[in-house]
């Protein structure tokens, strides 16, 4: 998958959670949960509708490594790899 | 014959349309079918019926708004027989029945045929006076249908939001107005008291990371569901916390049908129950609340969610604050909060430790109960977090 292809997937996933999310608004660099907001049961969601679409699995240990959007983005490419 | 009226959706709530009916007269129904859908200001509501009976009459057309209390159909008992239908409605309209309904709503000037002497009590009369309010416009709620000083509560809320000026409602403008009213009422009728107290929290989280480990995504617990289990196991030993405020006395609840506040994307909140906490494992209250919260955003909700909670559980950690003192959502009598989970130094077993602590609150009606019974709560609260394999 293209790195394109997947950050249109991560961002349709999260609009499913917060549709009033503008991608051009959102920085690659600082905390997803910051700059929307995501309570936990949100931020399952979100991951759920990722292991979903993509077909890969978060253990809940990895939970930590995903802060940014830039985070989770390389999170995934390496699943994906 | 059976009234079924538009039961009260909450605190917040005083008035609702009618979107649908999905019933029909000559219809059976079963207690806790949903028989109709009403808007309200925070969700489409799925009204519920609380009694069993064959649907004879629906007096409520979709699109009328009408103030909660509201005969909304008449309902046949089993083995009843519609020998008494109301003139000129219904078939056969020959029979001994009353000429008018016997309680409408909000019966036109100059034809309320009532039953007998309205019953106003003086207050609810003095209240309406001072306020400008047509004692005689007003829904009686109370004992024999008499007006009580909540129905003109009631009454001058509904007043008060009806200027809707545009043909667009302003629905966060309406929900705002909504809970400025239940919350002005708590802080006015509501001796509030407030507790807290610093919880550890290492136990429960290791343990649900223990849960979690083994699972798919898609079965994982949060720390919400351990916190609200926790509360639910507590508020057995603690009755006083539970229940409703109301005519001037306590009634305490059997079970605990925990309000969990959920905030709503567009601005506002909502906080419906999940029924029975105490009774449930781990695993079906994640279901149980991950389908309320997806239910209370697209705005779909049952009856008895909005009316039942017997306590509200808060959890504004997430949003980052250390501790919340939660409004006590009229007429429960307790709130209790939950804030976020913190690292701190920690002394235990005489050695200085980093514990993640979380800091649980009581909000408490002081009508109901005192400090020292809260405090007992909140202690009884935090062991129970120790042992969450035992939740």
């Amino acid at each position: 998958m293209q790195e394109e292809e997947l950050r249109a997937v991560v961002i349709a996933t999260l609009k499913t959670i917060a549709p009033e999310v503008e991608e051009g608004d959102l920085r690659p660099d600082r905390p997803l949960r910051n700059q929307v907001d995501l309570d936990s049961m949100d931020w399952l969601n979100f991951l759920i509708g990722l292991h979903e679409k993509l077909k890969v699995d978060i253990p809940e240990a990895d939970y930590a490594k995903l802060v940014t959007l830039g985070d989770v983005l390389d999170y995934l490419k390496k699943k994906l790899a | 014959m059976i009234e079924f009226k538009l039961p009260s959706l909450g605190a917040d709530m005083d008035e609702g349309k009618l979107l649908e009916w999905k019933v029909s007269p000559g219809n059976t129904v079963k207690k806790g079918q949903v028989v109709a859908v009403v808007d309200t200001s925070k969700a489409a509501v799925d009204v519920e019926i609380w009694c069993e009976g064959t649907v004879f009459e629906l007096l409520v057309a979709p699109g009328d708004t009408i103030p909660v209390g509201t005969v909304m159909a008449t309902l046949l008992e089993a083995g009843e027989s519609p020998l008494a239908p109301r003139a000129g409605r219904g078939v056969g309209g020959e029979g001994p029945g009353p000429a008018h309904p016997l309680r409408s709503p909000l019966p036109p000037a100059g034809e309320g045929v009532i039953a007998g002497r309205r019953r106003i009590s003086p207050a609810a009369r003095k209240h309406a006076e001072e306020l400008g309010v047509d004692i005689e416009t007003v829904v009686g709620t109370g004992p024999e249908g008499a007006v009580t000083l909540a129905d003109v509560e009631l009454a001058i809320a509904a007043k008060v939001r009806l200027p809707k000026t545009a043909a667009t409602p302003d629905k966060s403008a309406e929900m705002r107005r909504a809970i400025a009213a239940a919350m002005s009422r708590s802080k006015r009728e509501i001796p509030h008291y407030y507790l807290s107290e610093p919880v550890p929290i290492r136990r429960a989280t290791e343990w649900l990371a223990k849960v979690n480990e083994g699972r798919p995504i898609t079965s994982r617990l949060l720390m919400a569901v351990v916190q609200l289990k926790a509360v639910a196991l507590a508020l057995k030993k603690f009755p006083e916390m539970n229940g409703f405020f109301r005519d001037g006395a306590f009634q305490p609840a059997a079970a605990a049908h925990i309000g969990v506040a959920i905030s709503l994307r567009q601005g506002g909140l909502i906080a419906p129950a999940i029924h029975d906490v105490g009774d449930k494992t781990p695993e079906q209250l994640m279901l149980d609340l991950t389908d309320l919260v997806k239910r209370a955003r697209a705005g779909s909700l049952r009856s008895s969610e909005m009316s039942d909670p017997t306590i509200t559980v808060t959890n504004l950690g997430e949003q980052g604050v250390a501790a919340v003192y939660g409004v006590i959502y009229p007429p429960q009598v307790a709130l209790v909060g939950f804030g976020r989970i913190v690292e701190q130094p920690w002394v235990e077993n005489g050695a200085l430790t980093i514990m993640p602590v979380v800091t649980a609150s009581l909000a408490a009606d002081h009508r109901v109960s005192d400090g020292h019974r809260g405090a007992l709560f909140l202690a009884e609260l935090r062991d129970l977090l120790q042992q969450p394999e035992n939740l």
